[in-house]
């Protein structure tokens, strides 16, 4: 299935061919891993680019591997709104997984971000408003994640959860999420 | 330091006001569902707004881990429930990439045609709805008796009004049924006097113009940097559609507009879709032109379900068949892949990793109006709280969709 490549490939790995690796094109996307810490310097290079303009991000998502020993990944999807390319970066974290946040580089990343914070519990560092989207405040536990049972954990609401001790992850505890000093009303 | 949007009070006015917070929603009309907005206010103005969601959020990515690829069809059904015919569509193409596979042209065509029946659905819902937001009940009532049209048609053709699962990996559920064809050509002879009839409604009412023209603009740059897709993207000037510029299916075979406005503002929004609804219609008409004979179903027993029901219960083969797809599903090879469609609220993604058994190992769901739905930082001119209800409605955000 792979085909030939549209992606003007020769800027990206001139300036990055050391960090990177390339994984081809498939079904329409070209991939590449990249480590965590040029992130963002990778992400405002293939924006400002003027052979690349990947001004436009499409999504970010979390993963989780587990079992595997480098346990999350978080990959970005971009797309050239001018050469009507499309790019995958995918980024292998530790546990407890962090990542530099790419707010600064597109706005849209806020809700992503969050998003894939509140599902698998990556933390963007940077992130100018870290808190859950989908889940409550002061829910415990990142529901996506392999671990987490599909119907939660038993308590006074869900009685069809799974029984047994949840995972404790104390530096990943839901409470230190900083909330940006937003006030929320009482009611 | 939260993203919110900093408006300042117009010049001249005395700021001998006290900022309060205001909650609407999660229970209220004009947020089209259960979103919750809570506001600072100072008098009338909007000084913040801090979006909460997740009030419906089923963990729709979670389930489709423990689900075969079939079974998810319904889940993505329940998406963007006003037009479920274009995520089942989103979703058999991932699969079929992945797989390596294309339904048979016929299937595609049927394909497209019910994706575009959806589409003017769920524009007719918004056109009418934003009027009604903003207190022209008339407008809705109308879009509602033609929506009603569409909804017989995908009754007569999937059986069910609203969660259609039409779509299966390497084709359709069914053929169309006999009777349809003259029935969607009524549609297609009735439907653009109708548009005219909702144009003629609102283009002079000067309520609906005071309340939308020049009011929530978003520049194309904050547009494209917030993510926005579809035809908020398009009202802000952005030409791009999915459906031209990457084409799936037989869209490279149809000849459609790209619907553009420069203003973006909340009527360049209206406008937009309803000058999509006509684009659609010319979409099916050619649909039903073209269609050719053959197919629904790609001819492949490890992954189609057997075309002749009845031979289940009587062929050893095709029970067999029906049996393993229905409780075990068919492996898809290891792998991931990125497909998007332009959905009628804007680019729908479907990412799926496969670790070659036959449940995905991941699905994401890039959902249009929860990207959609972050316009409302992009927006620098609604000052009065009235005006966030217009900018809600004209961004036209599916709380299903956002909350997956």
């Amino acid at each position: 299935m792979s085909a030939e490549t549209p992606l003007n490939r020769a800027p990206i790995m001139e300036r990055f061919g050391e960090a990177i690796e390339d994984l081809g094109f498939m079904h329409g996307v070209h991939a590449f891993v990249a480590p965590p810490d040029i992130i963002v310097e990778l992400c405002r290079f293939l924006k400002e680019h003027p052979a690349l303009q990947f001004n436009f991000l499409s999504d970010i998502c979390g993963v989780d591997h587990y079992p595997e020993a480098s346990r999350y990944e978080v990959v970005y999807h971009l797309y050239s709104l001018p050469n009507k390319w499309r790019i995958r970066i995918k980024c292998r974290l530790g546990d407890p997984p962090r990542v530099p946040s790419v707010t600064g580089v597109w706005r849209t990343a806020n809700w992503h971000e969050r998003e894939a914070w509140d599902m698998y519990g990556i933390r963007f560092e940077g992130h100018p408003d870290l808190r859950r989207i989908y889940m409550w405040e002061g829910f415990e536990g990142f529901p996506q994640r392999k671990d987490f049972p599909l119907r939660g954990y038993k308590d006074e609401l869900n009685p069809f959860g799974a029984e047994g001790p949840r995972p404790t992850q104390p530096d990943l505890a839901t409470r230190d999420i900083p909330t940006g000093g937003r006030a929320t009303p009482e009611t | 330091m939260t993203e919110v949007t900093e408006l300042s009070r117009p010049e001249g006015e005395a700021p001998d006001t006290k900022e309060v917070l205001l909650n609407l929603g999660p229970q209220h009309p004009s947020t089209h569902g259960v979103l919750r907005l809570v506001l600072e206010l100072d008098g009338e103005y909007v000084a913040r707004v801090d979006p909460h969601i997740g009030y419906l959020h089923r963990g729709t990515e979670k389930l489709a881990e423990s689900f075969t690829y079939t079974q998810i069809f319904p889940l993505t059904d329940r998406l963007d429930y006003v037009c479920p015919p274009s995520n089942n569509l989103a979703f058999a193409l991932a699969v079929e990439k992945l797989l390596g596979i294309e339904a048979p042209i016929r299937a595609q065509y049927i394909r497209v045609l019910m994706a575009e029946l959806a589409r003017i659905s769920g524009h007719l819902l918004i056109t009418g709805a934003l009027p009604m937001d903003l207190g022209a009940m008339t407008a809705l009532l109308y879009a509602m008796r033609e929506r009603e049209m569409i909804m017989d048609l995908l009754e007569m053709v999937t059986g069910a009004r609203m969660h259609t699962s039409f779509c299966r990996v390497g084709g359709v559920r069914e053929d169309l049924p006999d009777g349809f064809l003259p029935k969607i050509r009524e549609f297609c002879d009735i439907f653009p006097n109708r548009i005219r009839d909702y144009e003629r409604l609102l283009e002079d009412n000067r309520v609906f113009l005071k309340r939308t023209q020049g009011i929530g603009v978003i520049a194309a740059e904050d547009a494209i940097d917030l993510g926005l897709s579809g035809p908020n993207l398009r009202a802000s000037g952005v030409d791009w559609d999915i459906r031209r510029d990457e084409p799936y299916e037989i869209y490279d075979r149809l000849d459609f507009n790209v619907i553009t406005r420069k203003e973006g503002d909340c009527y360049a929004r209206w406008q937009c879709r309803v000058e999509e609804m006509r684009e659609s219609l010319r979409i099916i008409e050619q649909c039903l032109d073209q269609m050719p004979e053959g197919a629904f179903q790609i001819d492949m027993p490890t992954i189609a379900f057997p075309v002749d029901k009845d031979r289940v219960h009587c062929s050893m083969e095709a029970l067999i068949q029906h049996f393993d797809l229905s409780a075990y599903g068919f492996k898809v090879p290891k792998g991931e892949v990125y497909s998007a469609i332009e959905a009628p609220k804007g680019e729908l993604g479907f990412y799926i990793i496969s670790d070659g058994s036959p449940k995905p190992f991941r699905m994401k769901v890039r959902a249009p109006s929860f990207v959609n739905l972050q316009g409302l930082f992009g927006v620098t001119n609604a000052r009065y709280l009235a005006d966030m209800i217009a900018v809600l409605g004209s961004l036209d955000p599916v709380m299903a969709e956002v909350d997956k």
